[in-house]
């Protein structure tokens, strides 16, 4: 069964991916100049359904909306307002140059490319780098109270993997404030009567008639009634998967089902094993831990990084002296020192842990793990490092710290019960974004004429890793920018569609399968939860396709997985029935989904035998342990075609061209 | 920790509700609240009942989803999200009472859930300010003085989630509506609909069926955000002046 499925064919290569060809700083303008326009009285006579309501989904229906388009929004969540954009702390990217400290449209091209560890498309980045300054423009006319200088200009910061200022932030929450004016922006358009707006309804499935993205199913979540809606486009906003592994920084309903459905209705889905985890977050205290918590990338510009030099030392961290204290990212990196890219810090604290000189009582095998679980006890290793303050505290004062970092210090007092102005806060890596997605041509359109995929969602501009405060900028360029003018091009060329309507023999046969589906997971009536079969997963991804990945590993998962699958069409139990709000079928439904796509990250992972970025193969590594890249074998985006659940899908490969950013080893040092 | 939980139990909107008491063990201090209530659902859902439905996402206070009353409180003893909360404020032996948001505002959907689309029709109906996508001008043609972009800042941290209505006895959603307002009025690109705005969304809050304010200050005091008492008379000055101002027109 396993060897099958890893056993994938590969297909014809990807060939033309729209982008127009032409010095990178204009192709953007070649491109919309090249698309044609629906004429403006004839917007209103195209439905487009926009799925989600986050910083991609949000501003994409506003602005489609705005051009005319008769907009149908859907979201899991009660309230658009509450899509897990939210939760984005840090800031956002832009070439501004404010600062007037060499930034520019070239150099945060540059600094993406290079940060993505070249597996990005230029093209795409190139664009997003340019677009980055509209979109402080757009926010500030919305409103959003960015940080701002007592001359009244706005204020900047550094992130990590870079070397100039140019992030945008509003306190802790710049998520929050970019997400709450893209939703301003999206009520007025539903106010305006331009958008149909179903807040707590989840897509179940994709409607494809004769070749053509056509509408979706949908369940109604409070009366449990499962609906079909029709467009002349669809838009994918649903974010990313990251809550495969069960614990990550996504909110708990986060989850991957509208693009796997696109998925196994056509849409090829591009490097699913590059996942991000985040070097900063709160190490996880216990067995119940239901989420992990971020604290903001920006506590690296001032706080410093260390673990004890001696292996096991239990002493509190106060009574450690100075020079027995390793600052390792500072002695390892010293030009970047505590701000390298996420995946290399992310690295560098498993690699101290591992060495046995992890801080704090978090760490996930110190237990049994979960009902299952092929997982070993790791006996008692310690998993975190410290994130020191005290220095910061010192140089700038209490009261200027407190102003730059209050919340989340609180938010860290709140969740731990500790003082981090007394004793260092405690960090560990966890699961936080996925690079990978359905894959998108240079227009965001998947391989499914008419489904366009935008934001986390999309695989397309962060490569083998994202920067930090760079998934705000890609998600509200795809939305406010670009999924605006390229739709345009698709629905002009596409202008007569014939009616779809409920009656359609596709369409029956869709609502089929997805009701069948959910009576099948409440007929099981087993005796696991679908929690269970989750964390079980989750624990399984974590360890083989995690932080480092060997081909031992993701093999031993690749033959569990089919395992896990078996056992939970098996025993799972759902109580209740599907004509209610059912949070546990909601869970059970995702779940489902979740069993599949590990599976494919897995199979990501084994074929990518080379390390880039996020994604580390322990065969793969330069003498000093850093990722060794090998562009010769693996200077591709692999984009996977779904056959059936659990045989091989087939690899189709986007050749990667650099003509801008030449391809070295990524030096932070 | 040994706890007894007493849960509000209601099938869906329209049926009656009732308390139902259950007991959990094991409970850890550094669970937070919505994970002691994950536990409590593992066991009934392996018991064959129906698990007790509650709203919650982000589990990091921000997405303002989490809503249930704790032992009569919003979001319970702490200033925070009820996700925000911790086991170890609370002791062995306690008995919690937890009940969902009550206003008239906010029907009750199942069990804990409430629907709170009230809010979002508040801010359909001037909560926004009218910036079409590419309209806008270079973000620092319009400087904005530092203590009005802080004091805008502080009421849009407001998360939408309802505890302020829940808090007063009166179920008025004052401080919500005040919070929006200030936060668009103060700023320069929010004053050519300063006055509509105000007036429009007031009219709003009152026509969803929301209390009038008797300025008990409850609401404040339950908001896991801090937004001060003094944001609703910032509104109350607000809609002062565009009442006098739209009268002169």
């Amino acid at each position: 069964m396993t060897a099958e499925y890893a056993d994938y064919a590969t297909g014809k290569p990807i060939a033309d991916t729209k982008a127009p060809s032409g010095p990178v700083n204009e192709r953007w303008d070649t491109r919309r100049f090249e698309a044609k326009l629906v004429n403006p009285a004839n917007r209103r006579k195209h439905t487009v359904i926009v799925v989600g309501t986050g910083l991609a989904g949000g501003s994409a229906g506003a602005t489609l909306a705005e051009q005319g388009y008769h907009v149908v929004q859907f979201c899991y969540q009660d309230s658009p307002r509450r899509a897990h954009s939210i939760a984005a702390q840090g800031g956002i990217n832009a070439a501004k140059n404010y600062r007037n400290d060499g930034d520019s449209i070239h150099r945060l091209f540059y600094d993406t490319v290079k940060g993505g560890d070249f597996r990005a498309r230029e093209s795409n980045v190139h664009r997003l780098a340019q677009i980055s300054v509209e979109i402080i423009d757009q926010c500030v006319a919305q409103g959003v109270p960015f940080a701002r200088e007592y001359g009244g200009l706005l204020d900047t910061r550094s992130f990590g993997g870079v070397q100039v200022s140019r992030t945008f932030y509003a306190r802790g929450q710049t998520g929050q404030q970019l997400l709450l004016g893209a939703y301003q922006a999206l009520s007025r358009q539903i106010a305006a009567g331009n958008i149909e707006m179903h807040p707590r309804t989840e897509m179940l499935d994709l409607i494809v008639v004769d070749g053509r993205a056509r509408g979706i199913v949908a369940r109604d979540l409070i009366t449990g009634r499962i609906d079909t809606y029709f467009a002349d486009a669809v838009v994918l906003a649903s974010g990313g998967y990251g809550n495969v592994f069960y614990l990550s920084t996504n909110a708990m309903n986060s989850n991957a089902t509208a693009i796997w459905r696109a998925h196994r209705r056509g849409a090829y889905f591009a490097n699913p094993c590059f996942t991000q985890i985040h070097p900063t977050c709160i190490p996880r205290t216990g067995e119940h831990q239901s989420k992990l918590t971020l604290m903001s990338e920006s506590l690296r510009n001032d706080g410093r990084i260390w673990v004890p030099k001696a292996q096991g030392d239990q002493r509190p961290a106060n009574e450690i002296p100075e020079d027995e204290r390793d600052y390792y990212l500072e002695r390892i990196y010293p030009s970047f020192g505590n701000l390298v890219p996420r995946d290399i810090a992310s690295r560098a604290a498993k690699n101290v842990c591992d060495e046995g000189r992890g801080v704090g009582p978090g760490g996930q095998n110190q237990r049994g793990g979960a009902e299952g679980s092929s997982v070993e006890g790791g006996g008692g290793r310690r998993e975190g490092v410290y994130l020191d303050f005290a220095d910061a505290i010192k140089r700038m004062g209490r009261k200027a710290v407190e102003a730059k970092y209050g919340n989340l210090f609180d938010m860290y007092q709140r969740i731990t019960d500790e003082d981090p102005y007394e004793v260092p806060m405690r960090i560990y890596p966890a699961v936080h974004y996925t690079m990978g997605g359905l894959w998108v041509d240079y227009d965001l359109q998947t391989t499914i004429p008419g489904l366009f995929a935008i934001g986390e969602a999309n695989f397309s501009d962060h490569g083998a890793n994202r920067l930090g405060a760079s998934a705000l900028m890609q998600g509200l360029a795809d939305g406010y920018f670009v999924l605006p003018s390229t739709i345009n091009d698709y629905l002009a060329r596409n202008p007569h569609h014939e009616q779809v309507t409920a009656e359609h023999p596709v369409v029956q046969e869709v609502l089929a399968e997805t009701e069948d589906r959910l009576s099948l997971l409440l007929a099981v009536d087993g005796d696991r939860t679908p929690d269970s079969f989750h964390r079980e997963l989750g624990e399984l991804m974590w360890e083989f396709c995690g932080m480092a990945r060997t081909e031992t590993g993701l093999r031993k998962a690749l033959e569990r997985i089919p395992q896990i699958r078996e056992e939970f069409w098996r025993r799972i139990k759902v109580p209740g029935t599907g004509e209610e709000f059912n949070q546990s079928l909601e869970k059970a439904n995702r779940v489902v989904d979740y069993l599949e796509l590990a599976e494919l990250m897995c199979l990501d992972a084994l074929h990518r035998a080379e390390s880039c970025g996020g994604h580390f193969r322990e065969e793969s590594q330069t003498p000093d342990g850093e990722a060794d890249r090998r562009d010769e074998e693996f200077s591709y985006a692999a984009a996977w075609e779904f056959t059936s659940t659990g045989s091989a899908p087939v690899l189709h490969k986007e050749d990667l061209v650099f003509e801008y950013v030449h391809p070295t080893q990524r030096s932070y040092a | 920790m040994k706890l007894t939980l007493r849960v509000w139990r209601q099938r869906n909107a329209d049926a009656d509700g009732a308390m139902s008491t259950y007991e959990v063990d094991d409970i850890s201090p550094d669970m937070s609240f919505l994970e002691m209530l994950d536990t409590l659902n593992e066991e009934l859902i392996l018991g064959g009942e129906d698990p007790v439905a509650f709203d919650h996402d982000c589990r990091e206070g921000i997405c303002g989803a989490c809503s249930l009353v704790i032992n009569g409180d919003a979001h319970g003893p702490e200033r925070t999200t009820t996700c925000q909360l911790h086991m170890r404020s609370f002791k062995d032996g306690d008995i919690i009472d937890i009940e969902p948001w009550r206003a008239s505002a906010f029907p009750v959907v199942k069990d804990l859930v409430v629907d709170r689309s009230a809010f979002d029709r508040i801010i359909q109906a001037g909560g926004y300010i009218t910036a079409p996508t590419g309209a806008a001008p270079e973000a620092h043609a319009t400087p904005v003085p530092k203590p009005d972009a802080d004091f805008a800042f502080e009421h849009a941290e407001c998360i939408g989630c309802g505890a302020c209505v829940a808090a007063c006895p009166n179920g008025a959603a004052m401080l919500f509506t005040s919070a929006k307002v200030n936060h668009l009025n103060v700023l320069p690109q929010g004053a050519p609909e300063r006055e509509t705005r105000v007036l429009d969304m007031v009219a709003q809050m009152d026509e969803e069926g929301f209390g009038g304010c008797t300025l008990t200050g409850e609401c404040a005091t339950a908001c896991p955000k801090g937004i001060p008492l003094v944001s609703i008379t910032g509104m109350n000055k607000e809609w002062l002046r565009a009442t006098r101002r739209s009268g002169k027109r």
